[in-house]
Formats: structure tokens, C-alpha cells, sequence
């Protein structure tokens, strides 16, 4: 009987990071930009989806992964503006990993332009998975408060842009989205935020512009 | 809170080690988790006490060895430790630091019984 003692250093993540590493250079070659939204619950990823699918319709196709512990009902969401959508139903993992996007990737239609990848509601565990997305959005909600950013640093430190959502709500919130901008920023400096209500339509204009830059980035081999 | 799927890499790392040297039993496991990578070091420490049943790694103990953060200066090249997300670099106050350390989530070191002498 003898005692060994290993040292292997090995990434708990590395296998996740291989499967996203394959899948941003599928996607790549096929000219998608994917983009991850993480936030918590209820803070508006389906309903800025519903609002970006009206938004892209006449200029750009969409196809969205949703991702929830249970039920269909984001993918229906979805699907009533007539893109199509795939849910992966985790059965009670908390965030999405890149093996999951990697089984329904061949699904995905090959003439679309973005991939929405709607993440569990969870502001912690999905910061550290990647799944192989060109941009990541970090949303956060007026009525979740401008104080979220340094609770949750990673998430907004893996965020290539915040949205603030919810904005329609600010007149009956003490939510200053000023304050949140700049609560990000001293975690990710520079970091792009726009404040957005999907509701009502407004700040939408610039969110589509970011997303639209990106995928002319990647299309012409400078992302 | 995916501290139990972590775990299940854990498990995927020591029986491939255990196999490939012969192990009947797993002793010890060191991981090394950094402040941000979102892993919680008890959490872990009790995944593992749950998984570890009618392993061979049953009776092993888990060794967590936390890693704080480290950022590297460009401005003015100083290195700054902190146990929290500040984002700023002690000597110069930049807050364009690269985070060099505290992401990690490694199994470093696994201690094995094996029967050759």
C-alpha cells in the first residue's frame, strides 16, 4: 500500500469552455451572432425578446433558445411572433452550459442573423458558464433596484452591455439609473448600458444598433 | 448554486486519475476556488460529503483552498490582493486592472492509495 499524491490541475470548467469554444466558431462560420441574456427572474429577457423580434422583423432573423427549470411557456411567448424557438427545460439547473446549446444548434435554421439565448433566471451561476455567444447582456430591472451591480460582480463582469429595463416604472421607483450605470462601470469600466422599456417600445433604437454593430463585426472577420 | 454539478466534474476528474493509477482508494482532493467563481467553499465541501457515497473516494476529505483576487496595474504595474470585487488598483487607484487570479475552480492535487509498492 502506498499513497500517491497528484498534482493534476484541472478546470472544473474547461470541458464547458471547449463545447462553447466550438460553438462560437460554428456559429461564427455561419455568420449568427448569438447573444446570451442573464438576468434574474422577472426582470423582462422574454418580454425585450417579444420586443426585439417586432423590432428585427423586416430586417433580420431571429431564432431564440430559451432556457427555464420548467415549462414551455417562453418558447410560446416567442413563437407568437412567429420565431421559432427552442426550450431547454434544465429540470432544475440553474443556468444553461454549452453541451445544452451544442444539442439544438443543429436545429437552428442556417439563414437566420441572431440567436437569442434567453439564460435561467439567475444572476449568479449563469456568469460563469459560456456558451459560446458573441455578446453577452446583463438585464436589470428598475424595480430590482440600481444596487444589484456590486452584489452580483460577476455577472456584470462578464457582460459585454447592461440593459436597464423596465423604464416605464421609474416615476414610482427610487431606482436612479445613473447611479446603476455607474455601479456597473466601477466593476466593468466602460461597459455600455442602455435603458430600455420593451413595453412601451422606447431605448430600443440603440439596443438594435449595438446588436446590429456586432454582427456587422463578426461578419466582416473584426469580432 | 451549481455546486453539485461541480462536484460531478470533481468525480469525473479523481476516477480518471484513480483508474488510470490503480487507486482503490481516494485519500484527499484539493481544489483551489476562487472569490469570484461563484463557488462556495462550504457548499462544495457538503456536495462532495453527499456524492462521495459508495465511491471510492467514501471517507476522502475535500480540501478548499480559497483564492482571493489579484489584479495587475497597467498604469503603474502594482499588484493589489483583494478578499471582495473592488475593481481598483491599491497603489494608483486605476480601475483599468486585469484580474490575474481569483476566477479559478481547479482540482490541484489528489492524494491516492494504490497497492504497488
Amino acid at each position: 500500500m502506498t499513497v500517491k499524491t497528484l498534482t493534476v490541475v484541472r478546470d472544473l470548467l474547461a470541458t464547458n469552455r471547449q463545447a462553447a469554444a466550438a460553438i462560437r466558431e460554428e456559429l461564427r462560420g455561419r455568420g449568427i451572432l448569438a447573444v446570451n441574456l442573464l438576468s434574474s427572474p422577472g426582470s423582462g429577457k422574454t418580454t425585450l425578446l417579444e420586443a426585439l423580434a417586432d423590432r428585427f422583423r423586416d430586417r433580420y432573423r431571429l431564432a431564440v433558445i430559451e432556457g427555464d427549470i420548467e415549462t414551455e411557456r417562453d418558447a410560446e411567448r416567442v413563437r407568437a411572433k412567429g420565431v421559432p424557438a427552442w426550450q431547454i427545460t434544465t429540470g432544475g439547473a440553474c443556468h444553461l452550459e454549452a453541451k445544452m446549446i451544442g444539442q439544438v444548434l443543429d436545429r437552428i435554421p442556417a439563414d437566420i442573423d441572431f440567436l437569442f439565448i434567453e439564460n435561467v433566471g439567475n444572476l449568479v451561476c449563469p456568469a460563469s458558464y459560456d456558451l459560446g455567444e458573441q455578446v453577452r447582456l446583463v438585464l436589470l430591472s428598475s424595480p430590482e433596484g440600481d444596487d444589484k451591480p456590486a452584489k452580483y460582480p460577476q455577472a456584470f463582469l462578464s457582460a459585454d452591455a447592461l440593459v436597464l429595463t423596465k423604464t416605464d416604472l421609474l416615476p414610482y421607483l427610487p431606482f436612479d439609473p445613473a447611479r446603476a450605470a455607474a455601479e456597473a462601470r466601477t466593476i466593468k469600466p466602460g461597459l455600455p448600458v442602455f435603458a430600455v422599456s420593451a413595453l412601451r417600445g422606447e431605448g430600443l433604437d440603440e439596443l438594435v444598433a449595438y446588436l446590429a454593430g456586432a454582427l456587422e463585426r463578426l461578419r466582416s472577420g473584426r469580432a | 448554486m451549481h455546486e453539485l454539478s461541480l462536484v460531478a466534474s470533481i468525480f469525473e476528474i479523481i476516477e480518471a486519475e484513480a483508474a488510470k493509477h490503480g487507486a482503490a482508494r481516494v485519500i484527499s482532493v484539493t481544489l483551489k476556488v476562487g472569490v469570484l467563481s461563484g463557488a462556495v467553499p462550504d457548499l462544495l465541501v457538503s456536495a462532495f460529503e453527499a456524492y462521495r457515497q459508495g465511491t471510492r473516494a467514501e471517507g476522502s476529505r475535500l480540501d478548499v483552498v480559497a483564492v482571493p483576487i489579484r489584479l495587475r496595474c497597467p498604469d503603474c504595474g502594482g499588484s493589489t490582493v483583494r478578499e471582495d470585487a473592488d475593481f481598483s488598483c491599491a497603489a494608483c487607484g486605476s480601475r483599468r486592472v486585469e484580474i490575474v487570479e481569483g476566477r479559478e475552480l481547479l482540482v490541484e492535487r489528489i492524494e491516492l492509495e494504490t497497492d504497488d509498492a
